[in-house]
């Protein structure tokens, strides 16, 4: 099988690599790149786990192929935080918004992305938005209350 | 045995030359419905075709007597446009209605259609507005209305080496909207049950001049059901119309048993549905 030479930006830096052509962007990541902040849930886009951003738009990277990234700007978990953790983080750990954690870096990237489109989403915004990532722990309202938190913050930062 | 290969030519003939060249190819949009497959009930190589690369799959244009949806316009870029909402709410609605977010930034609605489930909800959208295929091939292309497109369970009217370049959809005139409704057992990220499609135009007096219903998910394809249409048209969309509309509909469906759903279950629904689009597509076409 010829591998397919792929040239993308991931988090922000150039990246090159090789991929088989039926390889998804999500064991791209995870098996050739040691991106390993995505997580793979189902790899059928139900549960969010694998949620990346492909030139800013939201998606589930274990439905996209490698190939497809080419010329493509894409962000993962791992670039989420600066020097600081992002709001969102912040507020998921105050919140205790998590439990086993499978599903807290596809939420990350999700919320991030909501509140970058609405800064202040009401709770229905919210759980509509994030209605395709799964988690089995908390029972959601601490992710919503966690999102709501980083919202108020983003909009007024200390 | 074949290999798997992946090309994303630059151009329709490109494409066309592609779909031809390969033992077995297939074209890729948003991978929604593709991946999963390859993933599970077809694991057989091919040559994937990647159409996003070409400037007529990425058209989203809102013309004086047509819009054109590209095949390679994700339902998040659709919904995004505010003036494609306006102008056709059920459709960018259905659009709206598949998957999550995260599935919503990559599906498109040409590839619910050529994915041709019977669930898929853009197709009963797509065939109330009226909506012709914009087919390529090595011949220079054809036009099909989408209601022919779908030709059973999952396959559709495509010949080989041909694909999908968008869909074109009559531009509505004024006091004319479309509205599509589905039914599932939770309120997101499922199949529909039954689903209609219903786009309406209206005189002055919001007299009902024309009509178009199609249903979903209770037929081996969605299907156009004219006697639905006929029952609205020439009234007020009083009661007595939206409840014969939504007759005609039972009458027309021939639907499954599943665990989603009794077939007599989804006969009862798909009427509901029929009679609120009707009523939802009413209501906007007086505001427009
Ligand atoms: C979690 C999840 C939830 C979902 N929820 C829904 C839902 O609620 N309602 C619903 O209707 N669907 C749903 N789907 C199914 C799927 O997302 C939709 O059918 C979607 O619109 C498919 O579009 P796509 O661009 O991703 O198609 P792809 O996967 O790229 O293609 C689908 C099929 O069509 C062919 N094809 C695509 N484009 C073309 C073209 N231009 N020319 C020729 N052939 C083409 C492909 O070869 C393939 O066979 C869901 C899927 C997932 C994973
Ligand atoms: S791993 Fe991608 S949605 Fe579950
Ligand atoms: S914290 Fe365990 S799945 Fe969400």
């Amino acid at each position: 099988m010829a591998k397919v030479h792929v040239t993308s930006r991931i988090n922000g830096q150039t990246q090159e690599f090789l991929c088989e052509p039926n390889q998804t962007i999500l064991e791209v990541l995870r098996d050739e790149l040691g991106l390993t902040g995505t997580k793979e849930g189902c790899a059928t886009g139900d549960c969010g786990a694998c949620s990346v951003l492909v030139d800013g738009r939201l998606i589930c990277s274990c439905l996209m192929l490698g190939a497809e990234a080419a010329g493509k700007d894409i962000e993962t978990i791992e670039g989420v935080a600066g020097e600081e953790l992002h709001p969102v983080q912040t507020a998921i750990l105050e919140h205790a918004a998590l439990q086993c954690g499978i599903c807290t870096p596809g939420i990350v990237v999700a919320a991030k992305a909501l509140l970058e489109k609405h800064p202040d989403p009401d709770e229905t915004t919210i759980r509509y938005w994030l209605a395709g990532n799964l988690c089995r722990c908390t029972g959601y309202d601490k992710i919503i209350r966690a999102v709501q938190d980083a919202a108020k913050t983003l909009a007024h930062p200390a | 045995m074949g290999a798997f290969a992946y090309v994303a030519p630059q151009s329709v003939d490109d494409v066309v030359a592609a779909l031809g060249a390969a033992d077995r190819a297939q074209v890729i949009a948003g991978g929604t419905d593709l991946l999963v497959q390859m993933r599970s009930v077809d694991r057989e190589p091919r040559t994937i075709v990647d159409i996003k690369s070409l400037a007529e799959t990425n058209r989203l244009d809102i013309g004086d007597d047509e819009v054109y949806v590209g095949a390679a316009v994700s339902s998040a870029l659709m919904n995004e446009n505010e003036a494609l909402c306006n102008l056709l709410p059920g459709v960018t609605e259905a659009g709206d209605l598949i998957g999550s977010t995260q599935i919503q930034g990559r599906a498109t609605i040409c590839g619910n259609l050529c994915n041709a489930s019977p669930a898929g909800d853009s197709i009963p959208a797509l065939i109330a507005a009226g909506a012709i295929c914009d087919i390529a091939n090595a011949n220079g292309g054809r036009e099909l209305p989408v209601d022919e497109f779908v030709t059973g369970v999952g396959t559709n009217a495509l010949e080989p080496g041909e694909f999908l370049l968008g869909v074109k959809i009559p531009r509505p005139a004024a006091h004319s909207r479309d509205a599509y409704l589905r039914f599932i057992p939770r309120t997101e990220m499922d199949i529909a049950v039954a689903g209609c499609g219903v786009s309406v135009t209206l005189d002055d007096d919001g007299t009902c001049t024309a009509a178009r219903v199609a249903i979903g998910a209770v037929a081996p394809t969605a299907i156009l059901v004219p006697a639905a249409a006929d029952a609205l048209i020439g009234g007020k969309l009083d009661e007595a119309a939206l409840q014969a509309a939504g007759e005609a509909c039972t009458a027309a469906s021939s639907p499954i048993t599943d665990k989603r759903g009794t077939a007599e279950y989804r006969r009862k629904v798909v009427a509901v549905l029929c009679r609120r689009a009707a009523e939802i597509a009413g209501q906007r076409a007086r505001g427009a």
